[in-house]
């Protein structure tokens, strides 16, 4: 479903589908983000790369808007998002955003977790939001999942239920914010393939990830973040074959040496 | 850990042991009889529990309804505009802001004024303003209105409690996926946070049968309390305030056995460890 409609609207896309013009974010007295550049194409996977509290997760929550930047501008097919006057939720429908934690909804099965914000925001008729959660459980591996609870899965199959629930909405780009990093090593895979999927069929992303074998797969362009700044980016075999700044090499080598490269 | 067999046996000896004691110590003290006569006499529970139209004696267990009555208005009253209250002083957002303030200074308002006070100012300050319709309710309604306006600041801040326990990153999750503020609230944030406070709701509503008896105080309005008053004045003996004790025991201990039982359930389930 997802595959075939973006394929076929790519062409009316335009080419650039986010912008980020040095884009300053800090916490109290802390600058997490200062000044951050980066231009994604449709159909571009970015693999952000980096030490925990290099600016990730930051970036990604501020391209959904969960937070405000204090410089700079976020521009969303030439639309500049981070100005007042934006509808945030009408930002928030295109932009799929997968958190770390899940953060399912407790009190709701895994369909109605699924087809909520079809059914209260894009104003779906349940009977057709139902439909369509079911067809993407199905791709996903989820159709015997659809009526447990989220405390009954396993950590892969929330988080799976996670990007299904974010799909769901038809978003034109998805986030991804460390997927993978809060599950058992043997349920790391069944996540890592439905992402490949989305990739394959298209979508455009930004994926903050640890997982480096993953990021020179399916990564058309990895970014490497340090204090805030994209140090260094370009092609994954480049990157990660022969990184030009000293620090690139160096977080490189610590990954390898952790055993997780 | 003693065998099952066993235990059984020790708690029943210490139970008689222990209840034997208290009721020696009653039947034997010196003034027993007069007591037994005075709180405890059946016949006078009988004339109480039915009434005496002839002589102005009303029925305790025709006035109970008045408090049941109350309950069961004031705590629809009360849960809707308990939450309400809550629900304001969680909006977000400078436009909100004087209605942040009504109802931070409505809950400390409200909760540092002693109940009684509240009932006489509305009881006997309302009426006197001479007010068209607001003026002219019974006694019952103003009783029952103190009822509500108090407990509501208590209530609020439950719920409070509750919405503040559901983590902020469901309220991400669901902003991320397009809705507004309000339907977070409401269909994420809300349902959760409600969940998790009904043991210490119940545990208000059981003081709320209790406190249905103050108002009494307002003088016209024949509750279980204010009936016994006026039978034991007529009889000279006591005997109805410890049947309307009774009927109030037999509403309040089943809420507090239910209380008790969902608190346990919830532990087992935390214990059980099914994910969040």
């Amino acid at each position: 479903m997802i595959g075939a409609e973006r394929v076929g609207a790519a062409a009316a896309e335009p080419s650039e589908a986010i912008r980020l013009e040095g884009v300053r974010k800090a916490f109290g007295g802390d600058e997490v983000l200062r000044g951050i550049d980066l231009s994604v194409a449709t159909h571009e996977v970015i693999c952000l790369i980096g030490a925990s509290g290099s600016g990730k997760s930051t970036m990604l929550r501020c391209v959904n808007l969960l937070e405000p930047v204090d410089g700079g501008r976020i521009l969303l097919w030439g639309e500049d998002i981070t100005s007042p006057a934006v509808d945030v939720n009408a930002v928030r429908r295109q932009i799929g955003i997968v958190f770390q934690s899940f953060n399912l909804f407790p009190h709701m099965s895994v369909l109605r977790n699924v087809t909520l914000a079809p059914i209260r925001v894009l104003r779906m008729s349940r009977r057709e939001a139902d439909v369509r959660a079911d067809e993407l459980l199905g791709r996903f591996g989820l159709a015997d999942k659809r009526d447990d609870y989220p405390d009954r899965l396993s950590g892969g199959q929330q988080q799976r239920v996670a990007i299904v629930r974010a799909l769901a909405m038809q978003p034109r780009i998805m986030l991804l914010d460390e997927v993978t990093s809060a599950l058992d090593p043997e349920l790391v895979a069944e996540v890592l393939n439905v992402i490949r999927e989305l990739a394959q069929a298209g979508m455009t992303m930004l994926i903050a990830t640890h997982e480096m074998g993953f990021a020179r797969d399916i990564a058309s362009r990895v970014c490497f973040l340090d204090q805030g700044v994209i140090l260094e980016q370009g092609p994954p075999q480049r990157i990660f074959t022969e990184p030009r700044e000293e620090r690139t090499r160096r977080f490189l080598q610590s990954i390898i040496e952790a055993g997780r490269m | 850990m003693l065998g099952g067999g066993r235990a059984v046996v020790v708690s029943t000896v210490s139970t008689i042991v222990f209840f034997g004691l208290i009721a020696a110590a009653f039947l034997f003290a010196p003034g027993s009889a007069q007591v037994r006569q005075e709180f405890f006499n059946l016949h006078d529970m009988k004339v109480a529990l039915v009434g005496d139209p002839s002589h102005g004696v009303f029925s305790v267990g025709e006035a109970f309804l008045r408090n049941i009555e109350m309950f069961l208005i004031g705590e629809v009253l009360i849960l809707a505009l308990a939450l309400l209250i809550a629900v304001v002083r969680q909006l977000r957002g400078p436009v909100f802001f004087p209605l942040r303030l009504v109802a931070i200074a409505y809950t400390d308002f409200f909760r540092g004024v002693p109940l009684i006070l509240v009932i006489y100012t509305i009881g006997f300050g309302i009426p006197a303003l001479g007010l068209r319709v607001v003026s002219t309710q019974s006694a019952e309604v103003y009783g029952l209105a103190a009822l509500v306006l108090s407990y509501s600041a208590y209530v609020s801040e439950v719920y409070r409690a509750g919405i503040e326990s559901v983590h902020e990153s469901q309220t991400a999750a669901a902003r991320s996926l397009g809705l507004s503020q309000w339907q977070a609230l409401r269909f994420v944030v809300l349902p959760q946070a409600v969940r998790r406070v009904i043991p210490p709701l119940l545990n208000d509503f059981i003081s709320l049968q209790k406190d249905t008896a103050l108002v009494a105080i307002l003088g016209t309005v024949i509750e279980a309390n204010r009936a016994a008053q006026i039978y034991s004045s007529y009889a000279f003996n006591y005997s109805s305030f410890v049947l309307a004790a009774l009927m109030f025991l037999v509403l309040t201990v089943p809420l507090a056995r239910f209380t008790d039982h969902l608190i346990a359930r919830d532990r087992r389930r935390r214990q059980a460890g099914g994910g969040r």
